[in-house]
């Protein structure tokens, strides 16, 4: 018998006489109707509030010259700390700046912080988190590095990384990305262990398929929809540390207007000029909110069983 | 019969790292010396209670586990110790068709994806309209309608997935599949299906199977021949009308006499067996499967039996004395 020169074309002449075998019904389920926004505002409403709140955001950040605003960093002495007015709609801080305009302009810095963070992170922390998880042998080096990298606080680290260097937007995006890779890192290696051991995996090696296109088509497709999850939150939380460094004054310089620094400045007159805190502290929360949000839905939106396993 | 694949005392033993410096303190014995070998055409049942071994012995064969030690012979050819680069081509006569139909397709991959996968890596097709071709036999073969290769694996049924699973495996056209529990997750209607459809496909492209189950009313249905393991080791080795009929080993017999019957008034000689299966880590002296056997004696707690014939292509590894398929005495009076 020789099986082995079973020949593929020979296959589609097969004869159709199937003995024994009932016929499968050929009753399969109509392939689903996508793009429906109704439905889909149904099943995961937080994807889309989360969605177009980010939206918004990103409109003004990119349309913040032309939202009726002003030289952000424009100083006006005689007119400062006017409360909110027709005129000043978010009034002006002690030296005069129109808020309205610097919380616009500040928008451009989280937004830009918060998906650069969350893309670099994920990108080095899912290659990390690749390696770790299919070359045992590095396995253990690299996760003691993250293990001592996790164990000093986010914002701390960025903190010390922020001080051996100078001020700038660029900066605080990496001082920020490398307190955040450890966890994606450890997030995806955890996902390769369990995806290598699954049957679809291992038919795949049968299949002759070699190591690389194992990761590519096989590991990387389904770390995914976790990792998207995962890189929400950074994103939130990259938005907040910005937040934190410039109010602290280890961050953005004080020439760019962004909502850390606005309040910053604010804070001493916080008591008797609440305002001056109030906006850029309310589209902060709006924003990272928005991001949480559609986090939170894409979580159940990409794939039911991953709510479990997260 | 010529034996496509022979296996040779074949071993798998899985440390166990523990201490403070994480140095092997024990092993499991998973597998711990089998041989049979599968002629071209034929199946191979390998049954036995879970844990006693059996996927292991699958996955050594396909080196998903690399195994301890032992022979796995393909058309006289040692493949259990080549470099990986060169059992490559080899992966091509061996497939497999795993358990549980719902984690052995890739959810993010087209059905037509996850048959032109293992076309393309061993080149048996070129271009996609050669591929769109060779998909449409092979869901053919499958008896899967064909347009169904355009959707994804969570579309399918359970059954359906495992006529994809099968489907991949025939795509290299393959001498052997190691077909791991290919059944057991499946409703009794669709198992009757797949196990209908594995037989005819053997009928049509002379395909050896090697069956792992648990299940021995399904085994009856389909195999030549079984080997029954317990703890690691193959216990009984023989046809399917001799196992079914003059099985030697206790164990075997007890493994029959737990087949439900669909008669609730059948005259029935259970041998019940008390206890677990022992732990693999440290099995028992002697014969393994003294601890549970109710008619072990002193011979059995410290020499272990070697598998020998008892008839024609019937093995056993047991001490007792009695012709095949007689009632043990013991066993009568119990």
């Amino acid at each position: 018998m020789n099986t082995s020169s079973l020949n593929m074309a020979d296959a589609a002449v097969l004869p159709t006489h199937y003995a024994a075998a009932p016929v499968l019904a050929d009753v399969l389920p109509p392939v689903r109707e996508r793009g429906r926004f109704g439905t889909f505002f149904r099943r995961y409403p937080t994807v889309v509030v989360g969605g177009v709140l980010i939206g918004i955001m990103l409109f003004i950040a990119i349309f913040a010259p032309y939202l009726g605003t002003v030289d952000p960093t424009a100083l006006a002495p005689a007119k400062r700390t006017r409360p909110p007015s027709a005129l000043y709609w978010f009034g002006t801080d002690m030296l005069g700046r129109d808020i309205y305009s610097r919380v616009m302009y500040g928008s451009r810095v989280s937004l830009i912080v918060g998906f650069s963070v969350a893309a670099i992170a994920s990108a080095i922390g899912a290659f990390i988190g690749l390696v770790s998880g299919f070359v045992r042998a590095l396995d253990t080096v690299i996760m003691r590095v993250m293990d001592g990298l996790m164990s000093i606080p986010p914002i701390l680290l960025a903190i010390a990384l922020m001080a051996l260097t100078r001020g700038s937007v660029g900066n605080v995006i990496v001082a920020i990305s490398i307190a955040q890779i450890a966890p994606v890192s450890r997030l995806v290696r955890g996902v390769v262990l369990s995806l290598r051991e699954q049957p679809y995996v291992e038919a795949a090696v049968a299949s002759g398929t070699r190591t690389p296109a194992i990761i590519w088509k096989h590991i990387l497709p389904n770390t995914l929809a976790p990792l998207m999850v995962q890189a929400t939150f950074i994103c939130a939380s990259a938005m907040i540390t910005e937040s934190i460094l410039s109010f602290i004054g280890a961050g953005t310089p004080p020439t760019i207007p962004s909502w850390g620094n606005i309040m910053a400045e604010g804070r001493a007159l916080w008591q008797v000029k609440p305002y001056i805190v109030f906006f850029p502290a309310a589209f902060l929360s709006v924003t990272v909110l928005a991001v949480n949000l559609l986090g939170d839905g894409l979580r159940d939106a990409l794939d039911p069983r991953l709510a479990k396993r997260l | 019969m010529s034996k496509l694949l022979e296996v040779n005392d074949l071993k798998k033993h899985f440390p166990i790292h523990g201490g403070l410096f994480g140095g092997v303190t024990a092993n499991v014995y998973a597998v711990d010396g089998v041989s049979f070998d599968i002629a071209k055409g034929e199946t191979l049942s390998l049954v036995g209670e879970s844990g006693c071994g059996k996927s292991t012995v699958g996955k050594a064969i396909l080196r998903l586990i690399e195994p301890t030690a032992g022979q796995v012979v393909l058309d006289g050819e040692r493949i259990d110790n080549i470099p990986l680069s060169q059992l490559r081509k080899l992966r091509r006569r061996i497939q497999v068709v795993f358990q549980d139909p719902f984690s052995s397709l890739n959810p993010r991959m087209r059905v037509r994806d996850i048959l032109a996968e293992p076309l393309i890596n061993f080149g048996l097709a070129k271009g996609g309209s050669d591929i769109d071709d060779k998909v449409a036999a092979l869901m053919d073969k499958v008896r899967l309608p064909r347009d169904a290769m355009r959707r994804f694996p969570h579309e399918f049924s359970g059954g359906q997935r495992q006529r994809i699973g099968i489907a991949r495996a025939l795509a290299p056209g393959a001498d052997l599949i190691i077909c791991d529990e290919a059944v057991s997750a499946l409703d009794v209607s669709v198992k009757a299906q797949i196990v209908n459809l594995l037989s005819d496909l053997q009928d049509e492209l002379g395909l050896a199977l090697l069956f792992i189950s648990h299940d021995l009313a399904i085994v009856e249905h389909l195999t030549h021949r079984v080997a029954v393991m317990y703890l690691g080791r193959i216990v009984e080795l023989t046809d399917r009308r001799t196992l079914f009929s003059k099985s030697h080993h206790p164990y075997t017999r007890a493994l029959l006499s737990a087949v439900p019957v669909p008669d609730p008034d059948a005259p029935r000689n259970r041998v019940i067996l008390t206890g677990d299966v022992p732990s693999p880590i440290n099995p028992p002296s002697g014969c393994r499967f003294h601890t549970r056997c109710p008619f072990a004696f002193d011979r059995c707690r410290t020499e272990e039996p070697q598998l020998r014939s008892v008839g024609t292509g019937h093995q056993t590894a047991c001490h007792l004395e009695h012709a095949p398929g007689e009632p043990i005495a013991a066993m009568a009076m119990a």
